[in-house]
């Protein structure tokens, strides 16, 4: 008996939801030697400007809520991830062409590589922080605080662990992300974000945007309610324009990275998306 | 006679040695330039005070060259702990010099002499012993083991604070093994060139700081020098717009500390003469020339009547005139442009619809000069309650909840700074979590520390000035 | 001095709270004063403290210091003669310059001001606002610790020898243990003591002890207690307890003042006491006193230095100022 496959429509995620763009259009994912996939929706300016609208609407609750909450959900969505790991390696041997093993090695480290940000959730404040010692009385702390809604052009050559890498250390201190998927391996991306809709992910949290980065970034960058830029996988795009773009509202642009170390894991890109908050208050006896 | 019109207290100009004329100071020496000189004048005379060198692309050419040569040659195979030693020695020589340094600063920038004397020169002073001491720990800096130096920092600094924002490029700079092209604001250049006088006294190594005088050009010239590792300005959000666009895609590491729009909230539980004390510091310390100014005051609707009419009765007293006079509140404004921009946005605050009120105050004749300003019934779509003003001039809105306090602060595309006043720690700290802005001051406004990171979110730039923070700014990770 | 009030304390009191001054009333209405910030009341006294007071300023704030002096000697060992010699000093306080002004006030112990009174002579008060006044410190002073019945026979004593003017002591205990209702009638009983046999009344200066108050919130309700119980003049310290008077403390006291001067339009003294040596530190109150109330307090009915060594402290700045030379210990008396 032969069971006739019945597959997915990979839809964009925005706000919690999975519309299909408004354009209405899709485009063809291939495997490297062109055989269909799939299509994917193809998102507009006006899909990118509903994911920031839904991302701005986020960010007040996931920032403000406790890190220990963060970093749970967090810890919530590696699980997830976990559990749905073969359709993962599947998807990456489909889109990639690589091998089983490269792609369960490719899924082994997203996961750890979650876990691992999850983990600095309700850390990173205490080693990017400090409490100054100023010549007054004064108690005065510095704390770093989310930069607001983060857009991400993601690595375009990894399906999953590029993404991962990108998105996960702007959701440690709580900003809010708009990602552009990778163009051509954006399968991922979708059941990425199937993984953040049965998590405990807020909607809005994090927005995933297929298509095409040179038509979607621009309109990103130049975004006043966006407050950062990292264009780690914009190495392909006309990224100095998109900077150029960004500095009119003067938002933190991460640059683009390539290679084997490209958003490899480290404190530093969860402290390239945060603001340093000094507070000053009176200490007197009397 | 009444005592409240105090005898003149003039600040004795005899401790100045000034030369008629000053160069570049570039690689140690000071050298002429290829541009047209100018005169700095002071802004309380309108008088001349000396000619300055004009550098061209040329000179600031000559000015990267001196400072690579010298990170490359010296300073970057310099121990930590030999740089550090160099830093101390500024720090103490400042401190010498200390008297000289505040009133040429006052002189050339109109600000009063109390304040360069209590605040300027003494955050000077502990700002280099401050960062004197990182020079040989920077593996604490937060970047992990064996950071490294950028390079060559071309440095742009404006001029309500010369040799203060001086200080907060080159020590840190330095401290972590940078040399730097420092570009002083046109008005003000008169400080940092005393302040390579004391480069010179510390036998600094010849190019690990040089002193490019001129103006906006000579600034662009600087910043996009192909051979400068770190850009650091400090100024306005529209040259700090057009720095971050022109560096795109350099490599450059930028650190931008730009405008502001402070909200000073002042709920009905506060401490009110504190308070009062407070909002006048906010906004009429150094003639409301000051980034992070109070220059929005968000008052409780219930105590709002009495909050203005305590600030009327206060402002009555600010004394208003000669820099040099140790009595001296308000100084002059530093530049007839900046005086212009002031009046504009304050008759345009008028025509609003806005009700405006100055104490009486005679203002001298000579010199740029603008009384201390409050309006009234500002709402959140005046442009004086949008607009960064850069003088003493103070909006004041109203609010009825802490929720409508936090959404008014928040809506201004700056966040530089923020004050709170309130006698209830919980709804502080609550609130200092919920407004966007860099240095969020309780029950106090307007402090500074070196060991204490400044600056902005948003518009009002980005990177930190002071602290660990500050120092990683002039760094990068091993790698 | 006498000042007749049109309406009584307790009048005024109940104006203000809008109710019977009682012990809950006045909890209410002082737990209802703003708070202060020490941070920033000790930066405001300190920025006050560096205004720079020259020349022709300089010259006048001496001789206004002298002239709001309560030149005061307050030793068990205090005895007949060391009253008159503290007297004739109040009178010509420099034997070389008969343009120097007189002191507003000597200070003493009841039992002294029998003596105080006779050394004065002529140069006593009438009660016009001319010549010098006599204080006595009453109500068991420094500490306060005796009956009610006691504290008031002490200044109806002091005032049946002669004294224009009663400085007394709260009772810190009661007033740091929330009683400030106790401490409100003790003050009106002893306002009501101070009436003269003629209706007049001596002066009340209400010494807080702020020293044992300990904070700058505790210093401002007692200063509302003390003037909305009567007081005429509210006094920092008895000069027994350290720290005696502060700038930032004689500030905030004189910002009580100020509110109270806009709630009611009537004027209340301030005198710190204890501590003010030097005429540096004198001139930095005048510049205090100028700017918070106004320098219309700058005169003896408004503000007073309660102080033994600064007045020769002034007199050695005054010499200076007049020769243009440094003067030294020996030539300014002793008292």
């Amino acid at each position: 008996m032969t069971h006739i496959a019945v597959p997915k429509t990979y839809k964009l995620f925005i706000g919690g939801a999975f519309p299909r763009s408004e354009s209405g259009r899709v485009y063809e994912v291939t495997t490297p030697r062109g055989v269909f996939l799939a299509n994917a929706a193809q998102a507009s300016r006006k899909d990118a400007r509903d994911a920031v609208v839904a991302a701005r609407a986020a960010v007040g609750g996931w920032a403000g809520a406790t890190a220990y909450n963060r970093g749970q959900v967090l810890y919530r969505v590696a699980e997830v991830l976990e559990g749905r790991r073969t359709q993962f390696e599947d998807e990456i041997v489909r889109q990639e062409g690589v091998s089983v093993s490269a792609a369960r090695a490719q899924v082994d480290e997203a996961i750890d590589r979650w876990v691992w940000y999850a983990g600095w959730a309700d850390k990173f404040a205490q080693v990017a922080g400090n409490a100054n010692p100023v010549a007054g009385p004064y108690f005065n702390l510095s704390v770093p605080e989310p930069t607001g809604v983060v857009a991400i052009v993601a690595p375009q050559d990894s399906s999953l662990l590029g993404l991962v890498s990108a998105v996960a250390p702007a959701l440690v201190p709580g900003n809010a992300v708009v990602v552009v998927a990778s163009e051509r391996h954006p399968l991922s991306a979708i059941t990425l974000a199937e993984v953040f809709a049965t998590s405990d992910l807020p909607k809005g949290v994090v927005n995933v945007l297929t298509g095409s980065p040179a038509e979607i970034a621009p309109w990103l960058a130049s975004h006043a309610d966006v407050n950062a830029l990292d264009l780690v996988g914009a190495s392909g795009l006309e990224w100095i324009d998109l900077e150029i773009a960004a500095a009119e509202t003067l938002k933190r642009v991460l640059p683009p990275e390539e290679g084997p170390d490209a958003a490899a894991p480290a404190l530093a890109r969860i402290q390239a998306l945060t603001e340093t908050k000094t507070v000053w208050h009176t200490k007197a006896m009397l | 006679m009444t005592f409240l019109d105090y005898a003149p207290a003039p600040e004795s100009t005899a401790l100045l040695n000034l030369q008629p004329e000053y160069g570049l100071f570039i690689a140690g020496e000071f050298s002429p330039a290829g541009g047209e000189s100018f005169t700095t004048i002071s802004p309380a005379t309108e008088k001349p005070i000396a000619r300055i060198a004009h550098a061209d692309a040329g000179d600031v050419d000559r000015a990267v060259a001196a400072a690579r040569k010298a990170y490359d040659k010296t300073w970057s195979r310099l121990s930590g702990r030999d740089r550090g030693k160099y830093l101390f020695r500024i720090a103490r020589l400042v401190q010498e010099r200390a008297r000289e340094l505040a009133v040429a600063e006052s002189l050339d920038n109109g600000k009063p002499i109390k304040e360069s004397r209590d605040v300027d020169i003494p955050l000077v002073a502990a700002w280099f012993f401050y960062y004197a001491g990182w020079a040989d720990k920077l593996d604490h800096a937060g970047l992990g083991a064996n950071p490294r130096a950028l390079g060559v920092a071309a440095q742009v600094i404006p001029w309500n604070f010369p040799l203060l924002m001086l200080a907060w490029k080159i020590a840190p700079a330095l401290a972590a093994g940078n040399t730097v092209v420092l570009k002083p604001a046109e008005t003000t250049p008169l400080t940092a060139l005393l302040f390579a006088e004391i480069v010179q006294q510390a036998d600094l190594p010849a190019g690990v700081v040089n002193i490019v005088t001129g103006a906006g050009e000579t600034g662009r010239a600087l910043v996009n020098h192909p051979d400068v590792n770190k850009v650091a300005f400090t100024g306005s959000t529209a040259v700090g717009r057009e720095i971050a666009r022109s560096t795109a895609g350099s490599g450059k590491k930028v650190t931008l500390e730009l405008g502001g729009k402070a909200a000073n909230i002042v709920f009905d539980d506060a401490p009110i003469d504190q308070a009062i004390e407070g909002i006048v510091n906010g906004i009429f310390f150094n003639q409301g020339h000051v980034c992070c100014a109070g220059s929005r005051l968000l008052v409780q609707e219930s105590i709002h009547d009495d909050v203005v009419a305590r600030l009327k009765v206060r402002l009555e007293t600010l004394r208003v005139g000669d820099p040099l006079d140790k009595n001296t509140d308000v100084g002059a404004i530093n530049s007839a442009e900046q005086l212009a921009r002031i009046r504009e946005l304050s008759d345009i605050g008028e025509a609003e619809g806005a009700e405006r009120w100055s104490p009486a105050c005679s203002l001298p004749d000579q010199g740029f000069w603008f009384a201390p300003t409050i309006f009234t019934n500002v709402s959140t779509s005046h442009r004086i309650a949008r607009e960064e003003i850069f003088g003493p001039v103070l909006s004041v809105l109203s609010f009825r909840t802490p929720a409508e306090a936090v959404a008014k602060a928040n809506n201004t595309p700056y966040g530089l700074s923020a004050g709170i006043w309130s006698d209830k720690g919980s709804r502080i700290l609550a609130v200092a979590d919920k407004l966007r802005a860099g240095v969020i001051w309780a029950n106090t406004f307007n402090r500074f520390d070196p060991a204490s990171p400044f600056g902005g979110y948003k518009e009002s730039g980005y990177g930190r000035e002071g602290g660990r923070h500050g120092l990683a700014a002039y760094l990068r990770g091993a790698k | 001095m006498t000042i007749d009030r049109v309406v009584s304390p307790a009048h005024r009191a109940i104006e203000v709270l809008g109710d019977e001054p009682t012990e809950s009333t006045l909890k209410r209405y002082l737990d209802g004063i703003p708070g202060v910030d020490g941070v920033g009341l000790e930066q405001r006294a300190a920025a006050l403290g560096t205004r720079s007071i020259k020349t022709t300023s300089k010259a006048w704030a001496l001789d206004r210091i002298i002239g709001l002096i309560d030149l005061t000697t307050l030793e068990g060992a205090d005895t007949p003669g060391k009253v008159r010699s503290l007297v004739a000093k109040a009178i010509l306080p420099d034997p070389a310059d008969p343009t120097t002004p007189q002191v507003a006030a000597v200070c003493v112990y009841g039992d002294m001001v029998p003596f105080a009174v006779e050394a004065l002579g002529a140069a006593h008060t009438t009660g016009s606002g001319e010549g010098i006044q006599v204080a006595a410190v009453a109500t068991a002073f420094p500490s306060g610790r005796a009956s009610l019945r006691v504290k008031l026979a002490d200044t109806a004593d002091a005032v049946a020898a002669g004294a224009d003017e009663i400085d007394m002591v709260i009772d810190r205990g009661a007033f740091l243990s929330g009683r400030y209702g106790e401490v409100f009638d003790e003050i009106v009983a002893v306002k009501e003591a101070c009436r003269r046999a003629d209706g007049s009344s001596a002066h009340l200066k209400v010494i807080l002890e702020t020293g044992e108050l300990s904070t700058y919130d505790n210093v401002r309700r007692a200063s509302w207690l003390a003037i909305l119980a009567g007081g005429d003049f509210i006094k920092t310290s008895t000069g027994k307890v350290a720290p005696a008077a502060t700038l930032p403390v004689t500030l905030s006291m004189l910002e009580v003042v100020r509110d109270w001067h806009r709630l009611t339009g009537e004027r209340i003294g301030v005198k710190p006491a204890g501590g003010i040596r030097s005429s540096k530190d004198a001139i930095k109150y005048l510049v205090t006193v100028a700017e918070t109330v106004g320098e219309e307090w700058l005169r003896p009915e408004l503000f007073r230095f309660g102080a033994s060594s600064l007045l020769n402290d002034v007199l050695l700045q005054r010499q200076k100022l007049h020769s243009g030379h440094y003067s030294g210990a020996d030539y300014v008396t002793i008292d």
